[in-house]
């Protein structure tokens, strides 16, 4: 049998939620732990939890603390987090469609002058990526992949825009992302995807899950209006894969 | 059935309820009533569950007339000149509305936001529970967005005839308690300074968030901190050092340090405070917190055996007969209260 892992930081983030952090920093391992211990709490619920957060390094969990106390519910998740997690049997994998540059894309140009490269190769090297879902925040849908290439890492931009498009996928620091919802941005814009994240009405309404792999692929122009007009219709544009 | 006719709106003003809770992973902010407490107490004298949707009026004025029928109505939250036909009408009492009789509210005093609540509720298609406007994700019901003159609600025709009155424990005007953390170890002697001096809240404050004014914090180390999970009440530092407490309408997760979270039981309290008003913290122990918020639970559940009758209702044909309507509030666009948008991702 194997040694119980490290425990993780218990912080208060007020009376009514705890965030359980894993690290500091953006890390593949304490992401994996976040989700792990999001999957444990979902098949055996702690009566008093009303709801729980995964992110990047943390799981935020919400309680009622008429029904449970910050010290019992802390110890439970405590153990909780020091057991190790059965390998995952099913992993979701998406592909998702990309136009890149141009008027979908428009700090493409800039990145590759930044990066002493073409387009193409900015392009090639997105595309080459192998992310994971390690959360979604901010607003509808906006998930916050890991896996960007370190050759691709760039600051945010030093002003964030005010207003970027619906489906914007970005890069920022060590983040990639697909927006859902047109919205503020500080990370620089390589393309646009047709799929929507998040679409009131459809079954299901938001499509990602923390922890869901995916990759991208190119389309033109062209392409990316049919994409749209389809997803338009409820559509799911990207392909789901099931391994 | 009745209609509640919107005849006025300031741009703050919209349908809230208890919330939209279970979809924060997925990016979905829980929405609702800045001020619980005050949503519970409307709704109870109207004989609805506590966080059924009422309106949240905002703290420039609004206006409601009742067409079709009677409708029955009661004032909360934010204390403010409210009139029918020239004649005032009390808060934390029900009324009801006569056919074409038209309710005026003034500019919010010693507050910001009032509860309408309506007998029967608000009805609505609800998105994940919850009637709730959030405009920026495009829910909200009957309509996704801040209520505006000319909007029609649906409504129960008033049944009641009996109306009733709440008394509510006075309002402490003490510091905003608030539990340290999560982040607070990225502050170092700069959290002394947040506890020790007075805040102001900033005319640019909304319902994703308010900003305060008052002395610097600086950061021990970066502004920058990897994205993790908000909650209401959560006081983000961003890199200009002015902290940004968050309200119902926020980011569920942010990249800013949180340096405390304001206590469950004094978020209504909190949310209350107008802006260019100063108050300070108080931090407090984690049983503490966790005792008043059971005390505030207990107060929420308690409301109902607070509220007595008042009066037989009398609607005299006088009253009837004076719309006042077209006299509505029409200053919204001298106030302060503006919007912001948020430096995240």
């Amino acid at each position: 049998m194997t040694a119980p892992l490290p425990s993780p930081r218990l912080l208060p983030s007020g009376d009514a939620a705890i965030t359980v952090e894993f690290g500091r920093v953006i890390d593949e391992q304490a992401n994996r732990r976040v989700l792990a211990l999001d999957r444990a709490l979902a098949d055996a619920p702690i009566d008093g939890i009303t709801e729980t957060v995964p992110t990047y390094r943390s799981l935020l969990v919400h309680y009622d603390p008429v029904r449970i106390g910050f010290d019992e519910l802390g110890e439970r998740l405590t153990t909780l987090a020091r057991l190790r997690a059965p390998p995952t049997t099913r992993t979701r994998r998406w592909r998702i469609p990309v136009a890149y540059g141009g008027e979908h894309g428009i700090d493409l140009e800039t990145i590759a002058r930044t990066l002493n490269t073409t387009p193409d190769d900015i392009v090639a090297r997105h595309v080459a990526g192998d992310y994971r879902v390690a959360m979604i925040g901010f607003t509808p849908g906006w998930s916050y992949l890991s896996g960007l290439d370190d050759s691709l890492q760039m600051p945010r931009r030093a002003s964030p825009r005010l207003l970027t498009p619906a489906g914007a996928i970005s890069i920022g620091g060590l983040q990639a992302g697909i927006q859902c919802l047109a919205g503020p941005s500080g990370w620089h814009l390589l393309g646009r995807t047709a799929m929507r994240t998040y679409r009131l009405h459809r079954d299901p309404v938001f499509l990602l899950e923390p922890g869901d792999a995916v990759t991208f692929y190119a389309v033109d122009g062209k392409q990316f209006t049919e994409q749209d007009r389809a997803a338009a219709r409820g559509e799911f544009v990207a392909e789901l894969v099931v391994s | 059935m009745s209609k509640l006719v919107a005849a006025a709106a300031g741009p703050a003003t919209s349908v809230q309820d208890g919330g939209r809770y279970g979809v924060q992973r997925y990016g979905l902010t829980p929405s609702g009533a800045v001020d619980r407490l005050a949503l519970a107490a409307a709704n109870c004298l109207v004989g609805n569950p506590p966080f059924a949707a009422a309106i949240e009026v905002g703290p420039f004025g609004a206006a409601f007339v009742a067409r079709e029928g009677k409708v029955r109505v009661a004032l909360a939250g934010a204390v403010r000149n409210a009139e029918v036909a020239g004649h005032p009408v009390s808060f934390n009492e029900s009324r009801t509305l006569g056919d074409g009789e038209s309710l005026t509210l003034g500019f919010a005093r010693d507050g910001t936001f009032s509860y309408l609540a309506i007998e029967g509720g608000v009805r609505g298609e609800p998105t994940f529970g919850s009637l709730a406007v959030n405009a920026r994700a495009g829910l909200g019901s009957p309509f996704p967005r801040p209520l505006q003159a000319g909007d029609v609600l649906d409504v129960d025709a008033a049944k009641a005839t009996i109306e009733r009155r709440i008394d509510l424990p006075a309002v402490s005007d003490g510091p905003i308690r608030v539990v340290m953390g999560p982040q607070d170890d990225e502050f170092g002697e700069a959290t002394d300074l947040f506890l020790r001096s007075e805040w102001k809240i900033s005319a640019t404050s909304d319902r994703m968030g308010y900003r305060l004014e008052g002395p610097v914090i600086k950061h021990l180390h970066d502004h920058n901190i990897v994205s993790d999970g908000t909650v209401n009440g959560s006081i983000q530092v961003p890199g200009n050092g002015q902290p940004i407490v968050l309200m119902p309408d926020r980011g569920t997760s942010g990249g800013y340090p949180k340096i405390a979270t304001v206590i469950t039981a004094d978020l209504g309290r909190f949310a209350q405070i107008p802006a260019g008003h100063t108050f300070r913290f108080q931090a407090v122990t984690m049983t503490d917190a966790q005792a008043a918020a059971r005390a505030m639970a207990d107060l929420l559940q308690t409301l109902p055996d607070r509220a007595r009758e008042v009066r037989n209702v009398d609607i005299s044909d006088a009253l009837q007969n004076a719309n006042i309507a077209g006299s509505a509030v029409n200053a919204f666009d001298s106030g302060t209260w503006q919007t912001w948008t948020p430096p995240e991702p």
